[in-house]
């Protein structure tokens, strides 16, 4: 139950992430050119992905469980640190704060400048292919979550469910607001993400590695809680060298929304 | 052709390997060394949560002090 709950909020979190950064870029695309087009590069990825989570999910659900334990611990765990690596630079001043108004900004800028072009039934190429850019890569992340906590977890169903949630929750808030959506403290989500894919990294790796942890799936109980800990304390100790230095803060950071953490 | 390969290798590259390598490298190693004392008698799960307590901070202190 605790493990299936851990399962859930960390598929949800690391997807909601994932699927403001995409709906970012789709409003940028449909603000700045074409509705139309933006949808239809929208969905026209959706329907890709769906091919390729049709493709890839009985060929993971086939692999055997240790292999697949392994190569996705390690990824998870590389993944989580760097996220985390992020965050906690974000949290204790030394890099700039992710900032979804700003690239929106950055993203409707270029869009606006971008010549306009018919391809078919396309009325705006440029703005079929960034929406479908961005749905596309992002998705793609949701489904290596989903898929990958799934199979190790033994339960894709609530992994999907959960992908699915965050999905649509965003998807919805952004066709009502249509603007960046600003008001989800993405940082503090992707230092949540980072911690949990941390956790299920370690956890999944040292046991496609061959190890056993102490209580089975209760070992996850102890390790979220102790590298959310042991993270927190690195914020607080390089906020308090940063405030000995006195180094100004760094603007915020409006970096493609593609780019991971 | 050739750009397209190298397009993509560096795209992989940025996604797997990201802002420090040694990140990578370090989770190569341990779990190679956590296989290795999972084949002897020795517990191995504590393996990984020591390296996070070395790497992370490791890998903190290299882009700080750059700043």
């Amino acid at each position: 139950m605790g493990a299936g709950i851990g399962l859930f909020i960390a598929v949800f979190l690391a997807c909601v992430v994932e699927a403001v950064e995409a709906t970012t870029i789709i409003l940028a695309a449909g603000t700045a050119r074409d509705w139309r087009s933006a949808l239809t590069g929208m969905t026209v990825a959706l329907v890709a992905l769906a091919a390729i989570v049709a493709g890839l999910g009985p060929a993971v659900t086939a692999l055997p469980l240790r292999e697949l334990r392994l190569v996705v611990g390690a990824l998870l765990l590389i993944f989580g640190l760097q996220w985390l690596r992020k965050a906690i630079l974000r949290a204790s001043g030394y890099k700039a704060l992710h900032d979804e108004e700003g690239i929106f900004a950055a993203q409707l800028a270029d869009a606006k400048s971008a010549p306009r072009r018919r391809l078919g039934s396309v009325p705006d190429w440029y703005a079929f292919t960034l929406s479908f850019k961005g749905t596309l890569l992002e998705g793609l992340e949701v489904v290596f979550i989903a898929l990958t906590f799934g199979s190790n977890a033994h339960n894709i169903p609530l992994a999907g469910l959960a992908a699915g949630c965050a999905v649509v929750l965003v998807a919805v808030v952004g066709v009502a607001v249509r603007a960046p959506l600003a008001r989800v403290p993405e940082n503090t989500l992707k230092f949540a993400v980072g911690i949990m894919l941390t956790a299920f990294g370690m956890f999944w790796g040292a046991e496609g590695a061959g190890a056993h942890w102490p209580g089975s799936d209760a070992a996850l109980l102890v390790l979220v809680p102790a590298i959310a800990v042991f993270a927190v304390g690195l914020v607080a100790l390089l906020r308090e060298r940063r405030n000995r230095t006195q180094a100004p803060a760094p603007a915020r950071e409006s970096v493609p929304a593609t780019e991971a953490g | 052709m050739a750009r397209r390969i190298k397009a993509f290798f560096a795209f992989l590259y940025d996604f797997v390997i990201g802002d420090d390598w040694r990140i990578a490298a370090g989770v190569a190693a341990g779990l190679a060394v956590t296989y290795a004392v999972s084949q002897t008698s020795v517990p191995a799960w504590w393996l990984l949560p020591v390296l996070l307590v070395f790497l992370l901070p490791a890998s903190l202190w290299v882009a700080t002090r750059r700043k």
